[in-house]
């Protein structure tokens, strides 16, 4: 009878809370529900009603039946979304090669010992906090057609004879986003490289001085090597932005002129959102997936393989 | 973790010494002055703009257009007063704190089961929270468009309150990971066996030692919700639950492009939080920055 009570007693206080919270399995399970609830929700979930949109003609405001691939064989007969294809891999190859360019040598003279290098580092890094709608409205003035501060100081320069059409004319318009989305890109390429830099030891460079290395075969074969593991990561984001970006389209020039500038996410928006029609919308957003797993996997796994390549080859 | 420190340590010059003063100059000053101009260049148009009459703004031949001969402050005026731009300002400050503060409290918990449970199964989930970062917004806002619809939350705050978190949690949850997996396991055990439960340990002892990944995170969050648009753009129709980049964009530019100055005081304004913000944790910014490429 006393030992019943006893377990009686003392065992609730511990079989419960105690073993749940020595419960590894259970407690994590705990601890994730948060997380999951809102991440199975609001991200997977539309991960895969948005594949099912694709397979409706869902319209605003009208339930959409299942009509199989008729989207995407619509979508693949439309010249229209083979441009937006086009633009959107014109728009990441160049943006990006461009980027990592020039991120680097700003990552490079980063590197070398310079004054009031936390605030250069600060100052550089302001285009990526500010919000790139916002910016975006600063290089639309920039651009503008009439008062453009480029085109006036090209004219007092003596360069052109007339006002450069900035956003109305198919290359420009190209050119000016690309320019806009380079110039949001390079600080985060820039930065994320330097600390990069950062972690390669000065001994490697003095030890190649000694083996009578020069300044480039330095960076081929000291610098590069080191940083590849990093530039792959850090290209691998800036692909993946630059390839599903939509602000800057949006804001400059709303994919035109005459399409001249959709990419895939704004003929995705524009099609679904103005135009009503979720489910093509929806598809053409999906159609990105695969494009964007291979551009993914390209840069990632492309720039691995030369890590080795660098490693082992030479 | 923090690039500056390990930079003082290891003489961060190296051999630069080597390299004479003329050359430096061609091949570091010169270069890094044309990138800091480039870069700034946008920034000192906005602002320039914003302080330009529009007599100034538009008559290109009888004033410089570098400079500003008299300022004004009446774009700032008409912004505050004669459109809803506080009410945006004040929008975007709420959903961004909220949602920031939701992701930092569910990525605390998953990064801590995560990291220090080490249940069954957390390499993987590790694994797919990392995968959800890459998932672009751009793909989502239709189906999430429709979802927000049928909840009834199309045209409120709370949608945007609600589907931020979405690529604000697997940030903060991987960054606090790195964070969790640098404070050794023996201070937690040394708690417990001083009688802490695993909740005192995950408030009381590795919360105050991942503060600096935890102010990191929440500065990431905030300036990443500050700065989101397409959700806002997509699921915000009535002026007055407009957050700053979709009012700026759909409401202060209409048919009359003439707005230009009020346009500009409008971006320019909308950055100032993020900038000023950015300005005070710069290190913990980077270092997030930096650390989640790093990992």
């Amino acid at each position: 009878m006393a030992q019943q009570t006893q377990s009686a007693v003392v065992p609730p206080k511990i079989t419960f809370w105690e073993r749940f919270e020595n419960n590894r399995n259970l407690l994590g399970l705990f601890l994730m529900l948060p997380t999951a609830a809102l991440l199975v929700t609001f991200l997977a979930y539309p991960l895969g009603l948005g594949v099912w949109l694709g397979l409706t003609d869902t319209t605003i405001g009208r339930e959409g039946v299942f009509i199989g691939l008729e989207n995407y064989k619509w979508l693949f007969a439309d010249s229209v979304f083979w441009l937006s294809v086009f633009n959107t891999f014109l728009y990441t190859t160049v943006a990006s090669t461009i980027k990592f360019g020039l991120g680097l040598w700003l990552a490079l003279i980063l590197n070398q010992h310079i004054p009031f290098k936390s605030l250069i580092r600060a100052i550089i890094l302001l285009p990526w906090i500010v919000p790139t709608v916002l910016s975006a409205v600063a290089f639309w003035w920039i651009y503008d057609s009439q008062f453009s501060i480029i085109s006036w100081s090209l004219m007092k320069l003596g360069f052109i004879d007339q006002y450069i059409n900035f956003l109305g004319e198919k290359n420009n318009a190209r050119a000016a986003v690309i320019i806009a989305n380079i110039w949001r890109g390079v600080p985060f390429v820039a930065i994320s490289l330097l600390a990069g830099l950062q972690t390669i030891s000065p001994i490697l460079y003095e030890a190649a001085t000694l083996d009578g290395a020069n300044k480039w075969q330095q960076f081929r074969h000291v610098t590069l090597p080191m940083l590849t593991p990093i530039i792959s990561v850090v290209m691998t984001f800036s692909v993946l932005f630059t390839f599903t970006d939509f602000q800057l389209i949006y804001v400059l020039t709303r994919g035109g002129p005459i399409n001249a500038t959709h990419l895939m996410a704004t003929l995705s928006f524009q099609r679904a959102i103005p135009g009503g029609h979720l489910g093509e919308g929806a598809a053409i957003a999906v159609a990105m997936i695969p494009f964007l797993l291979a551009a993914i996997l390209f840069s990632y796994f492309g720039l691995q393989r030369r890590a080795w390549q660098q490693g082992g080859g030479h | 973790m923090f690039g500056r420190k390990k930079e003082k340590e290891t003489g961060r010059e190296g051999m630069g010494y080597l390299s004479s003063l003329p050359l430096r100059v061609v091949t570091v000053y010169v270069p890094l002055v044309v990138f800091i101009i480039l870069l700034l260049f946008p920034f000192y148009w906005m602002g320039l703009t914003t302080l330009k009459p529009d007599t100034e703004l538009l008559d290109l031949n009888r004033f410089n257009p570098f400079w500003v001969t008299m300022p004004t402050l009446a774009h700032i005026k008409k912004l505050l007063f004669q459109t809803s731009y506080p009410r945006w300002l004040w929008n975007t400050m709420l959903i961004s704190v909220l949602s920031t503060f939701i992701s930092i409290f569910c990525a605390v918990l998953a990064a801590y089961a995560i990291e220090r449970l080490r249940y069954k199964g957390s390499r993987f989930i590790g694994m797919a929270i990392f995968l959800a970062y890459l998932v672009p917004p751009s793909i989502l806002f239709i189906p999430l468009a429709t979802m927000v619809f049928k909840l009834g939350l199309f045209d409120t705050r709370l949608a945007l309150i609600l589907t931020y978190p979405t690529f604000l949690i697997p940030f903060c949850t991987w960054l606090l990971m790195g964070y969790f997996r640098s404070i050794p396991y023996e201070i937690e055990e040394c708690a417990m066996i001083d009688g802490a439960s695993r909740f005192q340990v995950l408030i009381k002892i590795m919360l105050p030692l991942a503060v600096p990944g935890l102010i990191s995170a929440g500065i990431f969050a905030f300036t990443l919700s500050w700065n989101e648009f397409i959700y806002a753009l997509t699921f915000i129709s009535s002026s007055e639950n407009k957050t700053v980049a979709v009012g700026v964009i759909t409401e202060l530019v209409d048919g009359d492009v003439y707005h230009w100055g009020s346009l500009m005081a409008g971006a320019l304004l909308g950055s100032l939080p993020v900038a000023i913000l950015y300005s005070f944790f710069v290190e913990h910014y980077v270092s997030s920055m930096t650390g989640a490429v790093k990992e």
